[in-house]
């Protein structure tokens, strides 16, 4: 049987249909997952994404770049392969790649979760002969609490810093996280959330394709000495520890991520609390989604590799790891 | 239990340490006295031991989640902690039906304690029955306190600080009533509250005053004649007491080690009622031998005549806290220099000694007589202040210890393995190695000394550059190299190499320097000689 996907020096590509998924070096045809930075990278002659992520694609790559948007399950021809994206439920725009060629077909889960998020489309399940999965979470012990729960407990911690007047500053990815959290305080707050600029430009690409989302204001437009006493606060991990975040005054710290399911984690970085959101599949959904596509073989790319190929392989798959760069929910 | 694990989840929300003091305080303020006195119990890192072997939680967990052995090895390498590894994968994040409240002594006296009577597959059911009640909280204070490694993120000096807010007290007088070994009551707890100072007529020893480290010349603490010098003593730092026709004797780590130093205890019956000495239990024959010697006696269970006669002791005292039951910590430290020598002369037992005066009239003369440290086996000089009082905790400004450099090798980084705790799924934990006829010696095994950034870029670097896994641990490319840094050195027969190094950490992480260039096991041997 053809291989339709092998690992090179610049990513994995695909020899019957001349493209890459998610290069890590220039390419001549990239097809993308998902718009994070560990999968789309600049560099490439032309890129082919969903509708939903070109918006994004095109901020970063510049307007010289062509970028192509697909709809989601549309058939596109690329050489002797029949390509076609679905909904990944990542975040918004991220897709799956199905690659139909040689009588066979692989399907590429880029990042994936299984929880419901109302800023994406729910994951899709496809049946495949080769399924080439994440792994970001794959080990029993992280497992999600429902988004609800989750949901509630930020709105608690927000609750009880702003009656004993201090600032609640929430770090979390500014593309994805953070709209996810906005999506899930929308129904119990009117309170405009604070967003740091890199959090509020993607937030802005969420709205424009119609996401619902609570109130926010840009940080950036704040006043000079004002007070943020009682503010929520959003803001991207690499914001941590600088001096843009002094002017919040007294103020407890979280961050949202799958990593705070293991209190050593959190506390490292000293974060005072840790919410358990992750947009990566928990490893109760990565069994479930391996199992539904119903693939004999099983390739796995990035995160805990060898613990869920050896865990697949104990189970009877074929299984093994293809190297790649990604990055999966980066470590705090 | 509720209201402790409440109590242990606000402690770990929050690294503001005033607000752990005020969690603390409400604490006991609010729960029932018996409540009260476990929660202080755990709080001060207090242990009940052997309820259950480890094994049972790692079976049982194995077979409620169906996972392959190898598997829950990987999950503790990414989680660092065996309490929390258990909980993570036998709660149910989901949510479950409020149990049955029950408070904390009861949880202790009807479901925890007993466990110790019960056989492994008793122990197993009970487990299971606990887990299946509880949220994930509960469930991690629970395993926490059944493999006895109750520890918070608030030390024990936080819970003694928030106990005498409560009972408005001065902190160190908390302190002295909840040292030494008690067993958790209600009314040891209303005890603990009363305004009055309960007689010492028992076996407690007084909070330890710890010295600091000297990071300047001593000409910066002012002139000589105001400081005394005292040989920095290498052993074990501990308290004598001499109580009610009885004599104790207690570990830094508030143990009690009575029974492993008998030829002390005997001795300190010569001492009269009502005395505290502050001092070092050595390895001691005529003169002071090294820590090594002390080592080999200090893992065994049984003390037999030969191990006696190998490794004899005696307790090197350089304070007097308690004379005729009085309470001597707040007279000037030259006083009480000056009764101890009086008191030990007078007692005059070979196991106890007065730990000499270091003479030298001027600094520059004390740091000559400083380089003789390591071939008197000591790790260098103390300085205190003459008019000092004996304060508690590590108070900066009276005792400085002014320690001797360390040894220092050159070491290629062999292998890596994940931390505990809060470094859990960080690659912290280093294995080093020596060149020793062309092949690399592993020679020490070293956790501290990288600054954060330095832990996070070689823990990258290690992922990058695995050889070979065994396990969660990683063999990886031998390139590179660590000055380390360690106090002491022996002949070692059970490892390979030959050598013992004693509290090796890394000094720095040498860039400049190829894996070639680094220490041979000759160049490390050689160090053995200049302590002999």
């Amino acid at each position: 049987m053809a291989e339709l996907l092998v690992s090179t020096p610049v990513g994995l590509f695909c020899p019957a249909g001349g493209f890459h998924v998610d290069p890590w070096g220039p390419a001549d045809r990239a097809v993308l997952t998902h718009v994070h930075a560990d999968h789309a990278r600049p560099g490439s002659a032309a890129y082919l994404c969903t509708e939903a992520s070109a918006p994004f694609v095109r901020r970063r790559m510049g307007d010289a770049a062509i970028v192509q948007g697909a709809a989601y399950g549309e058939r596109i021809r690329l050489g002797d392969a029949v390509v076609s994206l679905h909904p990944a439920g990542h975040v918004l725009g991220s897709a799956q790649v199905r690659i139909e060629a040689a009588g066979t077909v692989w399907v590429v889960s880029g990042d994936y979760k299984r929880a419901a998020d109302p800023t994406c489309l729910p994951f899709e399940p496809l049946r495949a002969e080769v399924f080439v999965t994440e792994a970001t979470f794959a080990l029993p012990i992280y497992r999600w609490p429902e988004p609800e729960t989750v949901a509630a407990e930020v709105m608690a911690w927000w609750e009880r810093n702003r009656r004993a007047g201090v600032a609640s500053l929430l770090f979390c990815y500014a593309m994805g996280k953070a709209q996810r959290v906005l999506a899930a305080l929308a129904p119990f707050t009117d309170r405009p959330v604070l967003l740091h600029g890199a959090v509020a430009e993607m937030t802005e690409l969420y709205r424009q394709q119609g996401v619902t989302l609570a109130a926010t204001a840009r940080v950036a437009e704040m006043p000079a000495r004002r007070s943020y006493a009682g503010e929520l606060v959003l803001a991207p991990l690499s914001a941590g520890g600088t001096p843009w975040v002094r002017r919040f005054g007294e103020r407890e710290t979280a961050l949202a991520s799958g990593w705070m399911r293991v209190r050593g984690t959190r506390r490292r970085k000293g974060y005072d609390r840790g919410f358990v959101l992750s947009d990566h599949a928990d490893w109760p959904a990565l069994l479930r989604t391996v199992e539904e596509a119903g693939a004999p073989r099983v390739l796995v790319t990035h995160g805990y590799t060898e613990e869920l190929a050896r865990f697949l392989r104990e189970r009877g798959l074929e299984s093994g790891v293809l190297a790649t760069h990604f990055e999966g929910e980066a470590d705090v | 239990m509720r209201a402790f694990a409440r109590l242990y989840e606000e402690l770990d929300r929050t690294t503001s340490t005033n607000a752990k003091v005020a969690a603390m305080a409400a604490y006991f303020r609010s729960a029932p006295p018996g409540d009260a006195a476990w929660a202080l119990f755990f709080l001060t890192q207090r242990k009940v031991k052997r309820l259950l072997p480890t094994r049972v939680l790692w079976e049982l967990t194995l077979e409620l989640t169906g996972l392959p052995p190898w598997l829950l090895e990987h999950c503790y390498a990414a989680v660092g902690d065996g309490a929390e590894l258990v909980t993570l994968l036998v709660d149910r994040p989901a949510g479950r039906p409020p149990a049955e409240e029950r408070s904390l002594e009861r949880w202790m006296r009807e479901r925890i304690l007993p466990l110790k009577d019960m056989d492994l597959a008793a122990q197993a059911l009970a487990m299971r029955g606990y887990w299946s009640e509880l949220d994930t909280v509960q469930i991690f204070v629970l395993n926490k306190i059944i493999t006895g490694e109750f520890r918070v993120g608030a030390s024990a000096t936080l819970a003694i600080r928030a106990l005498a807010q409560v009972a408005e007290v001065p902190q160190a007088s908390m302190a002295h009533r909840v040292m030494g070994d008690w067993q958790p009551s209600p009314e040891f707890f209303r005890g603990l509250l009363a305004p009055q100072r309960e007689s010492r007529l028992d076996s407690h020893p007084y909070p330890f005053f710890l010295a600091s480290p000297l990071e300047e010349e001593p000409a910066a603490l002012g002139p000589r004649e105001e400081w005394m010098a005292e040989w920095k003593w290498d052993g074990i730092r501990a308290q004598l007491v001499r109580r009610g026709g009885a004599a104790y004797v207690w570990s830094r780590g508030e143990e009690l080690v009575t029974e492993r130093f008998p030829e002390i205890a005997v001795g300190a019956t010569r001492l009269p009622d009502g005395t505290v000495l502050d001092g070092e239990i050595l390895a001691f024959r005529e003169r002071v031998l090294p820590f090594s010697v002390l080592q080999t006696r200090i893992g065994r269970q049984k003390l037999t005549p030969p191990i006696l006669a190998e490794a004899p002791v005696a307790f090197m005292a350089y304070d007097l806290l308690e004379e005729g039951g009085e309470d001597l910590r707040e007279r000037p430290l030259g006083e009480r220099r000056a009764r101890l020598e009086t008191l030990l002369a007078r007692t005059a037992s070979p196991a106890l000694l007065a730990s000499p005066v270091v003479e030298g009239a001027a600094w520059e003369e004390l740091a000559r007589v400083r380089e003789e440290a390591r071939a008197r086996n000591v790790e260098g000089l103390m300085l205190k202040r003459l008019s000092s009082p004996y304060r508690t905790g590590r108070r900066r400004g009276d005792w400085w210890k002014w320690k001797i450099a360390p040894y220092t090798i050159d070491a290629v980084l062999i292998y890596a393995h994940p931390g505990h705790g809060r470094r859990a799924s960080l690659f912290t934990d280093y294995t080093f190695a020596v060149w020793d006829q062309g092949e690399l010696l592993p020679v020490a095994k070293a956790y501290s000394g990288l600054s954060d950034e330095e832990i996070a870029e070689l823990d990258a670097w290690v992922r990058r550059h695995t050889r070979e896994r065994f396990g969660p641990t990683r063999a990886v490319e031998p390139v590179q190299v660590f000055e380390l840094a360690f106090e002491g050195i022996a002949r070692s027969s059970r490892h390979r190499s030959g050598v013992a190094v004693r509290f090796p950490r890394i000094l720095r992480w040498r860039k400049d320097k190829p894996a070639a260039e680094a220490d041979t096991l000759e160049s490390v041997k050689a160090l053995l000689t200049v302590r002999a």
